[in-house]
């Protein structure tokens, strides 16, 4: 439990400081953090599949694609940065202070909802769920992949009649 | 044991809340393309943490698995046709602030 608490508490802190943090790069690597600490606990949690998918997709493949963006986007002389640093940092001051208050909200603020763990075993296996109870799923996934793919395709072929 | 479910969903819930504050906080607040992207990222892990949290403690943690395999399906896609729109736009402006998009034509 102590444990679970720690990841946790880091997992919102590695959130925050992508979020806070000033340079992409540093928020791009928080946010991959951020992946590896819920990788963890859902691992604990008893989700391996779901671990490994958040691991080698969020943390792998959408850190590579931020990367890739910021280093084609990033032109901005330092002293422009550093002035769109400030005017940054004062629009997001007040983030830590809602973020207390809504802890402390939550923490006082506790509806009884009188749940009981379930009895270890129980539950089907997840390729039965996946493959059989929720076929339907797949196909939609696969149907958003597509359309994700089509998407890049009309955006890319787009971009190069700029010639640039 | 019924309390030990209940201060664990309410742990859970409440680091799963804080997650998607900032996130959400990220995207309202920001005028940037990128950070925007930044921000749908923290508010979509708040609530996948929330939908593993769900399945632990109802016992379907198969059923939560494959919801969140979807979730991440449809993540990657959103990110990476956002990505090409950020990548477009800033080849036409030579910039990332979304006030710009105001001049666009229908």
């Amino acid at each position: 439990m102590k444990i679970m608490l720690v990841l946790l508490a880091l997992m919102a802190l590695s959130a925050l400081w992508s979020v806070m943090t000033s340079l992409f790069l540093r928020a791009a690597i928080a946010l991959a953090l951020t992946s590896v600490l819920l990788t963890v606990i859902m691992f604990r949690l008893g989700a391996p599949l779901a671990a490994v998918f958040e691991l080698s997709v969020c943390a792998g493949l959408i850190t590579v694609i931020f990367i890739s963006v910021i280093s084609l986007t990033q032109n901005l002389p330092f002293k422009e940065q550093l002035a769109r640093r400030q005017n940054r940092i004062a629009r997001f001051r007040y983030l830590p202070v809602i973020l207390i208050i809504a802890a402390a909200g939550l923490f006082f603020v506790r509806v009884p909802l009188n749940l009981t763990l379930p009895w270890p075993g129980a539950a089907l296996d997840v390729r039965q769920v996946m493959w059989e109870v929720r076929r339907f799923d797949i196909f939609g996934q696969i149907m958003v992949l597509l359309a994700g793919a089509f998407g890049v395709i009309i955006l890319f072929k787009g971009s190069g009649k700029n010639g640039r | 044991m019924v309390a030990d479910a209940t201060t664990l969903f309410w742990l859970f819930f409440a680091f799963a809340a804080l997650v998607a504050i900032s996130g959400l906080y990220c995207f309202l607040v920001t005028f940037n393309l990128l950070r925007m992207l930044i921000g749908i990222e923290v508010l979509i892990k708040g609530v996948t943490l929330l939908v593993i949290v769900a399945g632990y403690l109802s016992g379907q943690m198969a059923l939560a698995q494959s919801i969140v395999i979807t979730v991440i399906v449809i993540e990657v896609v959103v990110m990476v046709v956002a990505a090409g729109i950020i990548l477009g736009f800033f080849n036409l402006y030579d910039s990332l602030n979304v006030k710009n998009a105001r001049n666009l034509k229908g």
